[in-house]
């Protein structure tokens, strides 16, 4: 079966006034039907640029200047805003990280789900009501109907995370890119979430790329992991071998900043060194400077080399388990 | 010596109906008329250099009484003290000691302002550094939360989720504040920048005596960073305690089942994890439940926890918890 999204060699690059922001630079993956990809990896390392950039949302001075997506067979990259615009929400939504970006200040958020519903087709006030409803019972708003009454600003950081769950999935998209979705949620409605977002993509077949710090819950909801590093992905792999045996020296130190690997109190192990400038990346392995096991070798730039059901790019990768 | 005071605090927050909402409710329409019950008689106290978790569901207050706490909401009834004196006087904010890191960083900062001016702008409005000395001064505060100070220069939307949370805590503490209310903190960095920031909050409270009231979903960062940790559940506190009296042996039937859904590193491909969340219905804070809030959900409740409110009460040296039966379920006693 072909895969219904495949992204290929792709570049998203900012054009400011101090330069070049290569912000995605080289990222490849696939997404099966139903399957949940976790994409983790450094703040700032371009995860929401490429969930942004599967939408086409990318706001100039950004652009995307190479490379490919195809959503169930059909080019994305060069799309025409129109044609873009009817697939977005439709075959393919994003839960922002930002949930102001998906709601508006001024309207309640009833109007804005109805709304959403509308921009794909006439839909009578009565069965849009119903089905707003029917979504914010499912991530667990308390009194839905009341709530589709209030505006934004009244609801707390988690219900407005959830209100953006809801409008993501108004039209059961068949891919959802969920940017940090549970961050302002406590455990519970997490687990809620979780357990709805796993049944969406085992009953319906919905494909989800899960984008988290959070390697408990992509540990739980994730088969497959993808690690990024500034703007490119350095390791991809079924999720429990890759915890288990990292090979990417990054993804090694990710893990062991881990505040469940220390002591209570007791400073935590962080990555030496700072986060690389995506302004002035000097050639090679970006992540060389960093690296305790940097050689002359990683001078030159390591590719994405698959060996196996992993892949890591790496001149001296750990040995997998 | 008590630094921060919180002295039974309640915030509700009314609806604002229309005319035509009016008298639609007035006929009987199906109109929410009730005031939205966020934070009900909190009282508790920190000691000055001691960093409070407060933990608990999504919406059941835990912001609203950040904000009350830093003086930019007043509370309804109640008042909070610093250092015996009232953070707010007359619905004005009395003082530049408390400062709040936002739990939505980009809707605190000014779209159109430089992110190094925004950063800039209080300390020298309140005389810790000069005009011409903002840029090294911004400079150091953007090092320490691990952003280049050469971003300094650019604008709020061409930064990263976690850049934008660095950049507000960057802001926070270039008050040089005595008291930090961060809600939730580090939730969008990835672990090695949280752990960066977390070893920066350590060392603030070692060197400087900074205090802290740390809002934070993740229980594994609560844990290593709090003394001391309150639970809420709507609007109100249902236990505090030592932060690891609690977590190794709750007392709160909430506390318990919240514990008990927290997700673990799953290492083993063919352990398909169960979700499970707490049972039952979230209860709307426009109605709680009569007597225990947490009654319609909780496997122990008795007649009793229908009825009556249970009252925040010692219960161990280290610990209070708002509870008809907690003694039981202590001795694993309660059924
Ligand atoms: N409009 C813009 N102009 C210039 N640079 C930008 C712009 N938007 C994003 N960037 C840069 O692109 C890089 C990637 O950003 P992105 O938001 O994708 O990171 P991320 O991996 O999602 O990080 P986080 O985990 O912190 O959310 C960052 O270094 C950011 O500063
Ligand atoms: N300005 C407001 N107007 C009306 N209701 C409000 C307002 N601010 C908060 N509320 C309500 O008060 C309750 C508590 O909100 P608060 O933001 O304090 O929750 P929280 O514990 O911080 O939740 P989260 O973990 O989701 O951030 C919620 O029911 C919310 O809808
Ligand atoms: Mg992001
Ligand atoms: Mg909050």
């Amino acid at each position: 079966m072909s895969p219904v999204l495949e992204v290929t060699g792709l570049r998203t690059h900012f054009h400011t006034r101090a330069g070049v922001v290569k912000a995605v630079d080289g990222v490849s993956f696939k997404l099966e039907q139903g399957e949940i990809m976790g994409l983790v990896g450094e703040s700032g390392s371009g995860k929401t640029v490429t969930g942004f950039s599967l939408l086409g949302l990318v706001d100039p001075p950004g652009r995307i200047v190479e490379g490919s997506v195809r959503l169930n067979g059909t080019e994305l990259v060069g799309m025409s805003e129109r044609d873009l615009r009817r697939r977005r929400g439709r075959e393919i939504s994003m839960v922002f990280q930002d949930p102001i970006a998906t709601l508006n200040p001024m309207f309640t958020v009833g109007q804005q789900m109805r709304m959403a519903l509308e921009s794909h087709g006439s839909i009578s006030g009565r069965a849009a009501a119903a089905r707003s409803e029917e979504l914010l019972t499912m991530v667990g708003i308390p009194s839905p109907r009341a709530r589709l009454r209030a505006y934004p600003h009244e609801f707390s950081g988690g219900m407005r995370q959830r209100v953006a769950i809801a409008i993501a999935l108004l039209h059961r998209p068949s891919v959802i890119v969920a940017d940090e979705p549970t961050t302002a949620l406590d455990v519970s409605i997490q687990a809620q979430i979780l357990a709805t977002m796993r049944t969406l993509a085992t009953e319906t077949g919905t494909s989800l790329i899960w984008i988290s710090h959070d390697l408990a819950v992509v540990s739980s909801l994730a088969t497959r992991l993808a690690v990024m590093y500034a703007g490119r992905v350095v390791e991809e792999g079924p999720t429990a071998d890759i915890l288990r045996r990292p090979r990417h020296p990054y993804t090694q130190g990710l893990i062991a900043s881990l505040p469940a690997m220390a002591e209570p109190g007791a400073p935590l192990t962080q990555i030496p060194g700072t986060t690389p400038s995506l302004l002035s990346l000097p050639p090679g392995c970006p992540f060389a400077p960093r690296c305790p096991r940097a050689t002359a070798a990683c001078a030159a730039e390591p590719v994405l080399t698959r060996d196996g059901t992993r892949a890591v790019a790496c001149f001296h990768p750990a040995e997998p388990a | 010596m008590t630094y921060l005071t919180i002295d039974h605090v309640s915030r509700h927050f009314a609806p604002h109906l229309t005319l035509g909402e009016k008298i639609a409710a007035r006929l009987g329409a199906d109109v929410e008329t009730r005031a939205v019950q966020a934070v009900t008689d909190v009282s508790v106290t920190v000691p000055r250099g001691r960093t409070l978790g407060l933990v608990g569901e999504s919406g059941c207050g835990k912001s609203t009484l950040g904000r009350v706490i830093s003086g930019i909401l007043p509370p309804s009834t109640g008042t909070v003290l610093l250092d015996g004196k009232p953070v707010m006087t007359g619905g004005n904010k009395t003082t530049t000691r408390v400062q709040m890191v936002f739990q939505d960083p980009f809707a605190s900062l000014d779209p159109r302002m430089k992110v190094g001016e925004a950063v800039a702008e209080g300390p020298v409005a309140h005389g810790l550094t000069t005009r011409a000395k903002a840029r090294d001064y911004v400079a150091g505060w953007f090092a320490r939360v691990g952003l280049d100070p050469a971003l300094a220069d650019r604008y709020p939307h061409q930064f990263s989720g976690g850049q934008r949370q660095r950049i507000a805590i960057a802001r926070a503490l270039a008050m040089q504040p005595d008291l930090l209310i961060c809600d939730e903190p580090v939730a969008s960095l990835d672990v090695s920048i949280q752990a960066q920031i977390i070893n920066l909050f350590l060392d603030l409270r070692r060197d400087l005596g900074l205090t802290c009231v740390f809002i934070s979903h993740d229980l594994s960062v609560v844990r290593h960073v709090c003394d001391r940790m309150a639970v809420m559940y709507l609007g109100r506190i249902v236990e505090e305690g030592a932060t690891e009296t609690v977590f190794n042996d709750p007392a709160h039937p909430y506390t318990r089942s919240l514990l008990a859904s927290v997700p673990e590193l799953v290492l083993d491909a063919d352990d398909l994890v169960q979700f499970v969340p707490i049972e039952g219905e979230v209860p709307s804070p426009h109605a709680p439940p009569p007597g225990c809030h947490f009654n319609p959900r909780c496997p122990f409740a008795k007649d009793i926890c229908r009825t009556e409110k249970p009252p925040l009460k010692p219960l161990t040296a280290d610990r209070f918890a708002a509870c008809h039966f907690a003694e039981e379920i202590l001795a694993g006693a309660a059924t």
